[in-house]
């Protein structure tokens, strides 16, 4: 705690080094680059839920003036790729298995010329039956996706073996913990049980700088500029699939405009590759917002769930099965399935856990992350039905969790990592602010939810920090700056442990040619592990920086001290620069400091994870319009259990961000599918919460308790938040006896449930 | 930090005419509008769009393209003061008018008071939003320089933002409103 309390830039309020920047227009996106020579390229996209493509003639687009080239799956070799299952072919081959799904793409000269081909091309479908729903695609005598496919792990499947699924079951999960089945059927040791049957829809993620991709090819090596946020795990899919070694292969990536994991792993950067190897020259393809809500989606769900407590409100056991709806190709969806498997049984006490997670292929657009996936899914059915055995129990909803709520150190589930927050102490807090136990006035409700999400992803993260002989410093890191802040938190870091200002620290962004590997941007990982990683490379130019001293005066190293851009001895002091010229005799050389971060050996595997546990909470205070169904939210707040706040306002802005996703997943958003076509693919349709849906009271509350693993104690937050909420929204809906178990919370359900309250 | 690409490749550019051979046989019309307060004059097809000839022939990229639909306000610019959508406003619209851009906001490189605030409230997390956030608010501050948060509500809904959660920006509003109180 000394070095806590010692800490002069850490735990600041430091301005964003990347806001000025933003806030003048010259921060660079992806679309605002432009390659010498560069063509624009647009996809064709199958109209059709399940086809065989039984032609594609592309010689009328191909004689276009302006056309350079068109892209089909003739042009390609039919490997496949996904990070998880490579179950996906760059462009459709003799198949289409979803709306939206690439069957060709032009490269033209301008974007209108690339839009006209598109029109001049030719494709004769072979309609199939399609299972575009759940029901459809579990159904006994249901068309399958992808058994004419043999399919292997990818190069991430990081889920243990990969074993043969029957019919459209991609991936399967299950957390077996004592007897379940035999409390639920010994009824008097469980009198209260509260089951139901719960459906989550599908969400469109709203990054808003839809997915962009520049590629040039120069002899036998590719560069890529994409709005990605795993660059080195593009860089390895890409490399995989055009036989390429990996060095061929450079990502770069600028700053993103939002990313909320639908721009996790690799998303349009293969087909834009393709497209420029065929065109021979450089290509940009720039997806629209209708075509990033086919490129990527949160997976909707479907589950069941049990609970069974004593008479008087001790949690017994749980069983859950859920099927949740990967679409047309896995991209993330096993990763999505095991995480949300493991926000099945809440941060309580059981004797017994059953969970069952499935996903499901169906004829629709691919689903992978979004923000809190899993959590998001799972935590507001169960923490609803902790809620109704309060109520069954006589019990307040409070005293409920604080009675059966994991303390730190016990076990989440069989294996892994034990609970590492104080999850009583942050549940107080949110009932605190919302004054628990104060009258409500008439159709006011108040609500709370409590819940893990299993965080940190593999951690591997390397990072270096170059201190030049102008005093200044460049830290080479691989993390996205995706608008979390990371740039300006690493400064933060360096910063401290070199006593430097802020202004002294450049972090450029992100290129695999230059930057070292990390692992990826998501999962709450950056601060914790990447962060790790560019501390102790800071702390080894620290080292190198004690050891000139000392040799310089003559002194042990601990006998001097960093402050201010220079070392001292009492009052004696020498600048970096002048250390500089003691050390390398002239003006110029640099101290070079390596960070690296990596699993103990033996527990790669996720089982033996997660990294932390992101502790996801919501209080919500709402009034309901009987009248209309209409929710009013009067008050939100989250609580941020950061372990320490290295940038605490950016902190509260990243949770308030959650927070606001987190009221339109319960309230507003949902992708409306009919036959496999997307009704709602425009923002007129599908909405997003805007400066008017802002309730009145609203904020973030940070717990610092230093029992993060990251640099200073911290951990990751920014995703949990946005599970909190759904819950903490459905259970005041319940507190005003409002029981709905369907996503979103819109006018019409909720009056609906009105309709037939007290039946 | 105005590095585009992570480490400067020389082969990053801006363009200023859409590259490769000219599309002959489209209809072209010549058109002058102010942009940023500087003259320009540009050949442009009838059906381009405000957004794309700044951002393809002016280079100034500020004004992002998002929704298409006129809901988001990424592609917000001031045409005589006045919020539009670039992403639906003919170019031909704005000839002979006043555009205002983000890169004309700041002056001399001093910052507007609206910049500074978006600074110091941590307005902004992607950025993708700023530049139409910000302009928005400045049509707001010039018609009523002491706005309500409920006026402040009302003059940014057209403009979204998926990363703050808006309640920052409400602040960054009122803070420059205050600024420029005191600033006279």
């Amino acid at each position: 705690m000394d070095e806590q309390a010692a800490l002069n830039v850490v735990g600041q309020n430091v301005r964003r080094v990347d806001a000025r920047a933003k806030v003048t227009g010259e921060a660079r996106f992806a679309g605002d680059l432009s390659v010498a020579g560069m063509l624009h390229g647009k996809v064709l996209r199958s109209p059709l839920p399940h086809a065989r493509i039984l032609s594609i003639d592309a010689t009328q687009a191909e004689a276009l003036p302006g056309v350079v080239a068109v892209l089909t799956g003739r042009d390609l070799s039919g490997r496949l790729y996904g990070h998880a299952i490579k179950d996906r072919p760059i462009v459709a081959l003799d198949r289409v298995r979803f709306v939206g799904e690439p069957v060709a793409a032009v490269a033209a000269e301008d974007a209108a010329t690339a839009d006209a081909a598109l029109a001049l091309i030719a494709v004769e479908y072979d309609e199939l039956p399609a299972a575009t729903t759940l029901d459809a695609a579990l159904a006994e005598d249901a068309p399958l996706l992808h058994k004419d496919t043999p399919l292997s792990a990818g190069l991430f499947h990081g889920l243990g073996e990969m074993k043969a699924q029957p019919g459209n079951i991609c991936y399967h999960h299950s957390i077996v913990q004592g007897d379940a089945a035999s409390i639920f059927e010994g009824a008097p040791s469980a009198p209260i049980v509260v089951e139901g049957e719960y459906t989550f829809p599908a969400i469109y993620q709203y990054a808003m700088e839809p997915h962009t991709v520049v590629a040039q090819w120069e002899g036998d090596g590719v560069t890529v500029w994409a709005s990605c946020q795993h660059p080195f795990l593009v860089r390895a899919e890409l490399a995989d699939l055009f036989e390429l070694p990996v060095s061929r292969v450079r990502v770069v990536v600028p700053y993103l405009g939002g990313g909320f994991g639908s721009k996790s792993y690799t998303k349009m950067e293969p087909l834009t590759v393709a497209l420029a190897r065929k065109a021979g020259r450089p290509v940009r393809i720039a997806n629209s917002v209708g075509e990033a809500m086919v490129t990527t989606r949160r997976h909707n769900m479907r589950c069941r769930m049990r609970t069974a407590a004593t008479a008087d409100g001790q949690l017994l056991a749980r069983e859950a099965r859920l099927w949740m709806d990967t679409g047309a190709y896995a991209d993330n969806g096993p990763r999505v399935v095991a995480t949300a498997a493991d926000a099945a049984p809440g941060p309580y006490r059981w004797q017994a856990l059953a969970v069952d997670a499935w996903g499901v292929y169906t004829n629709t657009p691919p689903a992978g992350s979004y923000r809190a996936f899993g959590a998001t899914h799972l935590q507001w059915i169960g923490e609803s039905q902790v809620d109704e055995v309060a109520r069954r129990a006589g019990i307040d909803r409070l005293e409920i969790r604080e009675r059966n709520l994991l303390r730190p150190g016990e076990q989440v589930r069989p294996g892994g990592k034990p609970l590492d927050a104080d999850l009583v102490g942050d549940v107080r807090k949110i009932a605190a602010h919302l004054d628990w136990h104060a009258p409500k006035p008439p159709d006011v409700g108040r609500g709370l939810g409590v819940g893990l999400l299993a965080a940190g992803a593999q951690p591997v993260s390397t990072a270096l920090v170059r201190l030049e002989a102008d005093g200044t410093a460049t830290l080479l890191v691989s993390t996205t700056e995706v608008g979390q802040g990371a740039r300006t938190v690493f400064s933060q870091i360096v910063a401290e442990e070199l006593a430097l200002p802020i202004e002294c620290i450049r972090v450029p962004g992100g290129d695999t040619q230059v930057t070292p590997y990390d692992r990826s941007t998501g999962a709450s990982r950056s601060t914790t592990l990447a962060g790790l990683a560019v501390q102790r490379a800071a702390r080894e130019v620290r080292a190198q920086l004690l050891a000139i001293a000392a040799d310089c005066f003559g002194l042990p190293p601990a006998a001097i001290a960093l402050r201010d851009g220079a070392v001292w001895h009492e009052d004696e002091s020498r600048s970096y620069p002048d250390l500089f010229k003691y050390h390398f005799g002239m003006v110029g050389g640099e101290l070079i400091g390596r960070g690296e971060v990596r699993p103990e050996r033996g527990k790669e595997s996720y089982a033996a994870g997660p990294v932390f546990w992101e502790v996801c909470t919501g209080g919500a205070e709402i009034r309901v319009d009987r009248a209309t169904g209409r929710i009013q939210v009067l008050k939100l707040v989250s609580v941020a259990d950061v372990g320490k706040a290295i940038n605490p306002h950016l902190v509260e802005a990243q949770e308030m961000g959650a927070v606001m996703q987190g009221l339109g997943n319960a309230i507003h958003e949902e992708m409306v599918f009919e036959n496999g076509q997307i009704l709602n693919p425009t923002l007129l349709d599908y909405h997003i919460p805007t400066i008017a849906d802002l309730p009145d009271s609203f904020c973030s509350l940070l717990v610092e308790n230093g029992d993060g693993p990251g640099p200073y104690g911290a951990k990751g937050v920014g995703e949990g938040a946005l599970a909190g909420v759904p819950a903490a929204i459905v259970n005041a809906l319940a507190d005003l006896g409002i029981i709905v178990h369907e996503l979103p919370l819109t006018p019409e359900r909720i009056w609906r449930a009105l309709q037939t309250e007290g039946d | 930090m105005s590095d585009m690409t992570g480490t400067s490749d020389p082969q990053v550019l801006l363009s200023g005419e859409p590259s490769g051979e000219p599309l002959e046989e489209r209809p072209r019309l010549p058109i002058t509008l102010t942009v940023n307060g500087r003259p320009v004059e540009a050949v442009i097809e009838p059906r381009e769009m405000l957004l794309d000839v700044l951002r393809e022939r002016l280079g100034l990229t500020g004004a992002k393209r998002s929704c298409d639909v006129q809901v988001c306000g990424a592609c917000t610019v001031l045409l005589d003061g006045l919020p539009v959508s670039a992403c639906c406003t003919l170019a031909y619209e704005a000839r002979g008018r006043e555009v205002l851009t983000i890169e004309g906001l700041a002056c001399d490189g001093r910052l507007h008071p609206l910049q500074e605030a978006f600074i110091d409230c941590t307005a902004l997390q992607c950025g993708f939003c700023t530049s139409g956030m910000i302009l928005t608010a400045k049509s707001l501050l010039d018609e009523t320089p002491h706005p309500n948060r409920e006026q402040i509500r009302a003059a940014l809904q057209g403009n979204l933002c998926r990363c703050t959660g808006y309640w920052n920006i409400i602040e960054a509003v009122e803070q420059a409103a205050q600024a420029e109180v005191q600033g006279g």
